[in-house]
């Protein structure tokens, strides 16, 4: 059995809000875990623009997003949290004692005394094309990632997609399937220039077929995938057998399980008290852009002040007896955390 | 202050009045209206959730790389799809402008 961690606060996004929250939790002397479904810290900094600067980080007058997940990482170290990565938060359930059980999307359990969500925009999914029955062949041949290239050998394999992924994938997996198809929607690839010039070979070769000014519309098969419909701009309609379909369209933010946790939401965000940015279930707190009040606004700023008064809160659910003094760092400097015992 | 309409997804066209001088794109000014448009990367180009296709013919500024590369990975799109974050709304001559919001 799967050991289960045991922690103060689970947060549920290790973007820079999730991440800033240890600091503030470690200066109380609370314990972290940070859970994410992306599999490196950052959330959308790291993911989607790390090289993009943001100017609205008070002290700096400009920093690159990966910098900053970066010196986030390198502040919180002295409180030594831990990291589930790569997992969705799946189930919340609360158990007798009044902690909460989360699960994660690999089985791991989490026994936390809170739960702090700082999930941003959602965790990131695949992005599915618009195909009536494609959940039907999830599993069954419809997969958004390439995770064991092995599985495609000597199959039938259809990609679709324009960008590096798709492109990538088809290179890599030319060798081993028997059969690879690549369909887009346009006669142009945006992705790396020697990967579109590899492609173009493969297909001049043979290795390949490549059909673009196309899309892939339908999906058949009695139980797994056994071939897809493809619709072209000028030539009509193609049907060709697959063992595999994969599109690689990118990731999208979804809400995900987090709506079924009986919590309060309006269009897409968490409601909170700005009081404690508490939500309606006590020891659950919603911080950064994925709440929502009067007058919120999402900037990584306010999600900062929001970490540090729900910490506070936190605090005092998990103490209830305990005296709280504040303190200002520069008085007391940091004080790690010890290492947690195993 | 111009006029821009916005057919929504139930193909009811709503008539949008704005500033010019705000420094506002059209997914703002659709939400600005409570529209159904997430806008949820907040303007990067990099979430397509304001996609629309331009139905009046207007001509307005060609889209950059960032824009092209996210419609490229976008779905329903067509010769007329726009990313409304990308649609600065700076300019007299998008009055009775026209666009629709393409499917979710």
């Amino acid at each position: 059995m799967q050991n289960t961690i045991e922690t103060d606060i689970l947060i549920i996004g290790a973007g820079p809000v999730g991440l800033f929250t240890v600091f503030e939790a470690g200066l109380l002397k609370m314990r972290c875990h940070l859970m994410d479904a992306l599999p490196q810290p950052g959330g959308q900094l790291t993911e989607i623009y790390p090289k993009k600067p943001i100017y609205d980080i008070p002290g700096y007058p400009s920093v690159l997003a990966g910098d900053l997940v970066q010196n986030l990482l390198k502040q919180i170290e002295p409180f030594g949290p831990g990291f589930t990565m790569g997992e969705r938060a799946e189930t919340l359930e609360k158990q007798a004692d009044g902690k909460f059980l989360v699960t994660g999307s690999r089985g791991t359990k989490h026994i936390t005394s809170t739960v702090f969500i700082a999930g941003g925009l959602g965790s990131f999914e695949p992005r599915k094309p618009p195909i009536a029955n494609i959940e039907q062949y999830e599993e069954h041949g419809v997969e958004y990632f390439v995770r064991d290239p092995e599985m495609y050998r000597g199959k039938k394999v259809v990609i679709a997609g324009g960008g590096d992924s798709a492109l990538d994938w088809t290179i890599f997996l030319a060798e081993l399937t028997q059969e690879l198809t690549l369909v887009h929607r346009r006669t142009e690839f945006r992705g790396a220039l020697d990967s579109v010039e590899k492609v173009m070979e493969l297909a001049e070769k043979g290795k390949i077929k490549l059909v673009t000014n196309a899309q892939v519309i339908g999906l058949q098969g009695d139980k797994a995938l056994e071939g897809v419909s493809i619709q072209h701009d000028t030539e009509g309609d193609i049907h060709i057998a697959a063992d595999h379909f994969i599109p690689l369209f990118g990731l999208t933010p979804k809400l995900g399980p987090i709506a079924d946790w009986g919590l309060q939401i309006q269009n897409g965000a968490v409601e909170v008290n700005t009081l404690d940015y508490s939500t309606n279930v006590p020891g659950i707190y919603a911080i950064g852009d994925i709440n929502t009040y009067p007058g919120k606004l999402k900037l990584i700023l306010c999600g900062f002040h929001e970490a540090t008064l729900a910490c506070q809160s936190a605090f005092k659910y998990i103490y209830p007896d305990k005296k709280l003094s504040f303190k200002y760092t520069t008085v007391t400097g940091i004080e790690g955390l010890p290492a947690p015992v195993v | 202050m111009i006029t821009i309409t916005v057919i929504d997804r139930e193909n009811v066209p709503h008539a949008l009045e704005t500033p010019i001088d705000m420094g506002l794109n059209l997914m703002e000014l659709c939400k600005s209206y409570d529209l159904p448009v997430l806008g949820t990367c907040g303007g990067m180009a990099l979430c397509a959730s304001c996609h629309v296709y331009v139905r009046s013919a207007h001509t307005l500024h060609p889209p950059t790389d960032d824009e092209l590369n996210m419609l490229d990975s976008a779905f329903f799109v067509q010769e007329n799809s726009r990313l409304g974050c990308q649609i600065k709304i700076n300019n007299p001559d998008l009055d009775g402008l026209e666009v629709e919001l393409a499917p979710e």
